[in-house]
Order: C-alpha cells, then structure tokens, then sequence
C-alpha cells in the first residue's frame, strides 16, 4: 500500500496526475504536461513535493568517523552548514546508494537518501555504526520541497531576508523563518538549475508549499511532478539510484570519483574498488542522431560488437534531443565515437558525447 | 473527461476508427494522448506496407513512455500523415484530426466499439 506525503491533497487540488513511486503516491505530472513543466525550471521556476525523501540524523561523538566509514567521500574537514553528496558502497564496491550529507555540528550529521532505499539504508548503516554514534530515521518527521529555477532566489527573497538565502551551492541554512514556519534552506537540488531544497515539519507543508505558490506566482512558478523531475535530473546527466548505479555498479564506473576519496584510510567497498583497479565499462553520453529514442536497458553496439547498455533515455526538452546515458567498455566509450541503439529491434545510430547534455 | 465523438468507432487498445467508402482511418484517442502525456516522437509504417488486425503499425513516443499503436484492421497502408513525423505533438492538440494512417483492401476487421462502449472502458481504466 503506497503512502501519501502531507501534500497528495495538494497534488489533487492543482490537477496532478498521480502514481506510485518508491512507495509514495505522487504526481507524474500537473495539467501542463512535462516539456512546459522542464521549460518552467529552465527559464523561471519549479516546485517539486520531494517529501518522499528519507532523512537519517546521525548524533554522537563518533559520528563523523561513522561516516567517513559508511560513505566513500571524505567529511573530515567539511564545515558546519555545509552539504556533501557521496556515495554509500556494499563490500563489492556496488552501490547501496547515493545521498547527500549536511553537517549541522561536530557531532550532528543529516543524510538524505533516496525513498526507495531508505529501509536498505538503515539496515546497512545501523549494522555499520561505530560505538559512539546513534542513527534515527527521521524520514517520517520531515517535508520537502524543491523550488528550482533561475527564479527561485527572486522567490525565497521576497519570503525571508538576504542573509537567511545560502550563497553557495551546497550549502545551507537551518532554523529559518517562512511566514512563521521554521525551515531550512538549502542550496542543492536535482535539476541542473540554480535552486533550493527546503526542509521543514510535515505539518508546515501545505503551507510553506501555499506561500511559496503565491510567491511565485508573478515569476512564472508552476508546480512541477516526478516526469520533470526526470527529463530535468538526465538533461544534466546527474545519476539516478537504479539506472546509472546499482549494487552491481561501482561508484567509479559510474563516473563518480569526485565522491570517492581513495586517499581516506578506510571504507566499506575501498578495498573492492581498489582490487577491481581502472574500470573497465563507464557511464557515457549518448545523442540519438537517427529516428527514435532510447530508453534504459537497451543494447548499444559498433557494427556488431555490443559495448554496453543504456542506463536512462528519454527526449530531453530543453537541449530538443533524444539523449541517453549508457554504460559501454572503457576502450570504446572516446567522445565522437558513433554507435548504434537497439531500439526495441531496430538500430538506431547515436553517438557519444561528453556529459552533461545541458549546462546552465 | 476525455473527448469521445459519438460518430467514431474505438478499440479498447484505445484508437479511434473512421470509415471513408471503405478505406480505414486510424487515429489515436483523446484519452490515450492524455495518458502518455507529451508525445515526442512517432514511427510510422510507409504507404504500400501491409498491416494485420491486431499487431502494432507505429510507436509512439512521450517523454514518460513509448507505446504501440494497434490496427484494429489488416489491410495495405494507402496514406500516412507525414506531418506527424515533423510534429507529432498534433496529437495532443488534436487527436481526433491528426489521423496516424489510412487502410484500404481491408480483409479482416476485428471488434469495433461504440462511443458508449469506449466510454466504458475508458472509465474502468482511469478507476
């Protein structure tokens, strides 16, 4: 039985058309439909009830080394209201999942991981605590949404004062004041965009996600669904849990290295990582030159030499073009390198191109 | 709701049916156009292809989904409207004008749906 956030109401009410996902009934998509909603991110603003989200608070004396042994990226010498994305590896070196890390304090950490693993991630990361830490999942006690677009800061700004705005991405500030809700503002998202992510208490969300409508409303807002969330988060070739990576993924064959610290002392999976060496398939670009479009799980060849599969695919609205990305051998995955797709049984010709498909 | 003119016929796969002097126009329905969302792209047979009563002629593509576009008839393919290959998005505007394609020397005709019937299944869909 699927959940709802505190905003299904919400959805009904402005028209979503709503699905199940990761658990969670949420909307696909508003009247609109996708390409107006990924325009709107693109050129002036988005919102997404990204609630789903699942929020673990690590406390205690031992939690940064917790982490630095859970997590492949280095949290030593990461400030307090700073946000840190990395990746959490299984013995193998495949991915449990992908998340993100703020630092509230020396000894208080939020990870937000994706909703459909959060239970997964609970497992693993209660099973791996160093004595010292303590790990709630607080999922259930906190709302999310996701204002995202080049005007979103026009929007927060005219709900709370300059210095309560994070400045720099990945970064955030806590205990901010919207219309008498406390929030936080963060500076991240999963859209390509300049944006927020703001937190608060479920019972705040219909609200928060009221005022920030109405805010937005002169700067060209829309609220904006799960379909859009998509085409948004490929266009800017930023990996999805369960398509570019997965247990049987690495961290680095999925081009992640800038979340994996080789150098720190110790982690779950480094030894893996370090054994399997150089990888040997890694995650491209594709863009569909011939008629159609790729999708995940498709084969991808040269003349008749299968190099890999597409991970994620679709028609990406505001580059205009079908893209994909694809994990495909190392020794033929060059930029310019001209390929085919199996697209349902027809070969379709691509060819790989440097990510992301889109820069802001 | 979706838009259902009562002078088509329907298939519960969800195209619609027009009859002109024996040639077979084939469309696809408000309520399918509305259920795949955005559509981006569409692959269509060529004039002088046969097509079989029950098998796909065409994808079409969203950006959320592909689907197949199922003949209700077999016959030969005797027009295809090529300005769908240039826009497709014509079938969310218009779903009932932007025609996929024509059959003509049709052999065989499978289960056809009134209006109301359409309607029916259309309902027990969106329950």
């Amino acid at each position: 039985m699927e959940r709802k956030t505190p905003l299904y109401d919400v959805h009904i009410a402005e028209g979503g058309k709503i699905v199940p996902f990761a658990g969670y009934l949420l909307p696909v998509q508003y009247a609109g439909g996708v390409i107006k909603e990924h325009m709107a991110v693109r050129q002036a603003a988005g919102l997404f009830d990204v609630s789903h989200m699942g929020e673990i608070l690590f406390t205690g004396p031992t939690a940064l080394d917790t982490l630095n042994h859970l997590l492949t990226n280095d949290f030593t010498d990461m400030p307090a209201g700073r946000v840190r994305y990395s990746v959490m590896c299984n013995e193998k070196g495949g991915v449990i999942d992908d998340l993100v890390i703020y630092k509230f304090g020396d000894e208080e950490y939020l990870a937000v991981v994706n909703a459909a693993n959060r239970h997964k991630d609970y497992a693993h990361m209660a099973a791996n605590l160093l004595p010292g830490t303590k790990a709630e999942d607080i999922s259930d006690s906190v709302a999310q949404l996701a204002l995202q677009g080049p005007a979103a800061p026009a929007v927060l700004g005219s709900l709370v004062s300059e210095d309560k705005l994070p400045k720099k991405y990945y970064t955030a500030v806590r205990d901010v004041d919207i219309n008498g809700m406390k929030c936080m503002i963060s500076r991240t998202g999963y859209t390509g965009e300049l944006g927020y992510e703001v937190y608060t208490a479920p019972e705040n969300a219909v609200a928060l996600w009221k005022t920030l409508r109405e805010a937005g409303g002169e700067h060209g807002l829309i609220p904006c669904g799960l379909g859009a969330r998509d085409t948004l988060r490929l266009e800017a070739a930023m990996p999805l849990y369960g398509h570019e990576m997965d247990e049987d993924i690495s961290p680095l064959e999925a081009g992640l290295n800038f979340g994996v610290k080789m150098g720190k002392s110790d982690f779950i999976g480094k030894a893996a990582l370090e054994a399997a060496g150089e990888p040997s398939r890694v995650r491209v670009g594709l863009e569909i030159t011939g008629r159609g479009i790729a999708r995940e799980h498709q084969d991808v060849f040269i003349g008749e030499e299968k190099i890999g599969v597409t991970t994620s695919g679709t028609h990406c609205p505001a580059v205009g073009k079908a893209v994909a990305m694809a994990l495909v051998s190392a020794d033929r995955s060059a930029a310019g390198t001209e390929v085919d797709v199996d697209i349902r049984g027809r070969r379709v010709s691509a060819v790989i191109v440097p990510l992301p498909f889109y820069h802001r | 709701m979706s838009n259902i003119p009562a002078e088509l016929k329907y298939t519960a796969s969800h195209e619609w049916i027009k009859n002109e002097d024996g040639t077979v126009v084939i469309g696809l329905t408000d309520f399918a156009q509305n259920a795949l969302g955005d559509i981006v792209f569409i692959d269509l047979p060529q004039e002088g292809d046969a097509v079989t009563m029950g098998d796909s002629f065409a994808d079409v593509e969203s950006v959320k989904a592909v689907s197949g576009v199922f003949s209700p008839v077999s016959g030969t393919v005797s027009a295809v409207n090529g300005a769908l290959i240039d826009n497709p998005a014509l079938l969310n505007e218009d779903p009932y004008d932007a025609w996929l394609i024509k059959v003509s020397d049709v052999s065989e005709t499978g289960e056809l749906l009134d209006a109301a019937a359409y309607e029916a299944v259309c309902k027990s869909e969106e329950a």
